[in-house]
């Protein structure tokens, strides 16, 4: 996967934040492996191939959501909406595979299409009526919640007329050349995800406008360049990786749920904190943020194959994102 | 909330942080329970039921619910971790059944018996259903609901939703029994307010301001029913209110006589019987398709007595 790359900073700097985003991810890293292998150690039936795949599918939605997350989190910004943009993106595919019947590759494009279009009006008000990404997305959050429940007539829209949606979460084409591994679509849908926006994280100019975005929108603007219109790019880019979370969870669940979707957001947002990408901006991996979101999914699944009470999972998993956070703010304090 | 669970919690991250990992005794059946909820109170009394029939049977019993019951993958997710742990058996209150029955089958192939609670699963997965009758239930709320207003006049029904099973069940089961038994009454409107207790109390408002010789309303769950206090509270009319559940709110109004009696469920039976039937799955014995939990209407009267106060909640 890329590197970081602060394209504002001087070649000194820029070495600098290599190393110190290849520490904490490598730091992110050894906290899952520590995770993986107490648990292994508690309970035999923790590292079973089953169990793991099981890990990997209950990742790939929030890791798909963190992902887009991470893409607006690195310009500075923040956005609140794509909890309830990934329901609306799965009402959508919903409407045109089973209220309209049309085919289903146009379901599936349908989804992204609205997601994109949706992130660019998020960009567009952020941008251009300068309203504060909190809010801008806070606003959409609840718009496009209203809208699922509007336009399924608030009840779950089922997939049954399009045999093979629920493949394109639940099938599983890897397990068709390595019978022993069935890893499911989605979580390959994940990965590819995370390799394409590392690529256009690391080696375009959106990507490289995106970290200058969040390290000094003011320096960038003054060296003549639409700051305008790459941050709108931005999150229209973010809005269609959310639109792909879309169809994942409709596919796993075969069906829209319409009430479904706040909420995800925090977790998408604890995930790339986790994975060392800072939430003031200019900072950010997207493998830190893959990282981030299987360690949440480790300690859900980890402490519920233990049979720890609800309770006290829930503590431990805000004790360790306040951990994942202060060791971050420990190492950059050395630097 | 300091009881046995949590110290079990306690004592279950304590083994983890050493790395002990309890071993389980040989006869004691590990019982997975995945609810619909976690946090409500009505949830939290099944878990105090299945608890202690752990307690009785020597049994050991999880209990997981997501955080509210839109969060379908969520559970999903609790299902799949739950099925990896290799339980005995599972208790299943399904959010969408349909999106369940693939991991449901799971179950089924890997030999574990699965007992679903609350609310069916369409599918003949699960060996039975522990749950409320609600259609009896809603009968008995008319039946008492004829008897409060001596037999004759106008009533109306706010209802939680038209969807919903528990929604449909409840409505229909009053309604038809009113229709059926009591020629006298007449239900003059049924109307929806998603449970929600501002939206029944503006409802409520509407009905009795349209309807000037209403005698009462019957409110189809906790927030229906508060609704429909408050907006009886609020055009200081007297009719007849009949509620359905139980919370501190609703228990305070049927003691001040806002609302004259409420049925409730037996949350406390559904975790209980849940975790009885699962046992007695194991044991190889056979189970009827459904096991009626039980609903009790209680009023001023009983709500001290201690068959009310064991199911009812607050």
């Amino acid at each position: 996967m890329t590197e970081t790359a602060s394209p504002a900073g001087k070649p000194g700097l820029l070495a600098g934040i290599r190393t110190s985003g290849a520490y904490h991810r490598l730091l992110a890293f050894s906290g899952l492996l520590v995770l993986m292998v107490v648990f292994s150690l508690a309970s035999p039936n923790f590292l079973q191939t089953a169990n793991v795949l099981a890990i990997l599918q209950a990742t790939s939605v929030n890791g798909v959501l963190a992902i887009a997350a991470t893409l607006v989190i690195i310009t500075g910004g923040i956005d609140l909406s794509v909890g309830t943009l990934m329901t609306f993106c799965a009402v959508i595919a919903g409407v045109i595979l089973t209220f309209l019947g049309l085919p289903l590759p146009l379901g599936v494009i349908g989804a992204i299409l609205a997601g994109t279009l949706s992130g660019l009006i998020s960009g567009t008000v952020i941008a251009k009526l300068k309203v504060p990404p909190f809010i801008a997305t806070l606003g959409m959050m609840l718009i496009l919640k209203g809208l699922s429940l509007v336009i399924s007539g608030t009840r779950p829209i089922y997939f049954n007329d399009t045999p093979g949606f629920n493949q394109i979460a639940l099938g599983s084409v890897v397990g068709q050349v390595l019978p022993a591994l069935p890893v499911p679509n989605g979580v390959m849908i994940l990965f590819l995800v995370a390799i394409v926006i590392s690529f256009v994280l690391g080696k375009t100019a959106l990507g490289r406008y995106t970290f200058a975005l969040g390290s000094n929108e003011e320096a960038v603007r003054l060296s003549g360049v639409n700051v305008d219109r790459w941050k709108i790019a931005v999150y229209g880019l973010a809005g269609s990786v959310v639109g792909i979370a879309g169809i994942l969870i409709a596919s796993r669940l075969n069906s829209a749920q319409p009430a479904l979707g706040q909420g995800y957001e925090l977790d998408a947002i604890a995930a790339v904190v986790i994975g060392g990408t800072s939430l003031s901006g200019g900072r950010g991996t997207v493998l830190g943020t893959l990282i981030g979101a299987l360690i949440i999914s480790v300690l859900a699944n980890g402490l519920r194959i233990l049979s720890v009470a609800q309770e006290w999972q829930t503590v431990v998993t805000g004790a360790i994102i306040i951990l994942a956070v202060y060791v971050d703010i420990l190492r950059r304090r050395k630097l | 909330m300091f009881t046995r669970r949590t110290l079990l919690g306690a004592i279950s991250a304590l083994a983890l942080l050493t790395s002990g990992g309890a071993a389980i005794a040989q006869e004691n059946y590990d019982i997975a329970l995945i609810s619909k909820g976690f946090q409500h109170q009505f949830w939290q009394a099944v878990k105090a039921g299945a608890d202690k029939a752990a307690a009785e049977f020597g049994v050991t019993v999880t209990f997981e619910g997501p955080d509210n019951e839109t969060q379908v993958d969520r559970q999903l997710d609790m299902l799949s971790a739950a099925l990896a742990r290799g339980p005995d058996a599972i208790g299943f209150a399904a959010l969408d059944s349909q999106a369940a029955i693939p991991l449901l089958q799971q179950a089924t192939d890997a030999g574990i018996p699965v007992i679903a609670f609350d609310s069916g699963v369409e599918s003949d997965i699960p060996l039975t259903t522990a749950t409320t009758d609600n259609i009896a239930a809603a009968a008995m709320a008319a039946d008492k609901m004829a008897e409060l207003i001596g037999g004759e006049g106008q009533i109306a029904v706010v209802a939680h939703d038209q969807t919903s099973r528990t929604g449909i069940d409840r409505r229909d089961g009053f309604v038809n029994r009113i229709a059926e038994q009591y020629p006298n009454i007449e239900v003059v409107s049924v109307q929806y307010g998603a449970g929600d207790q501002l939206q029944s109390t503006e409802i409520t408002k509407s009905i009795l301001l349209a309807n000037p010789e209403l005698k009462g309303i019957f409110g189809t769950n906790e927030g229906s029913a508060i609704g429909v206090a408050n907006g009886k509270r609020e055009v200081g009319s007297d009719i007849v209110v009949i509620g359905f559940d139980s919370s501190k709110a609703q228990l305070d109004a049927i003691r001040e006589g806002v609302i004259s009696g409420a049925i409730t469920q037996n949350p406390v039976g559904i975790g209980y019987e849940t975790v009885k039937a699962a046992v007695a799955a194991l044991k190889g014995e056979t189970l009827e398709p459904v096991i009626d939990t039980g609903f009790y209407y209680y009023d001023a009267t009983n709500i001290d007595s201690p068959e009310i106060k064991a199911v009812v909640y607050e």
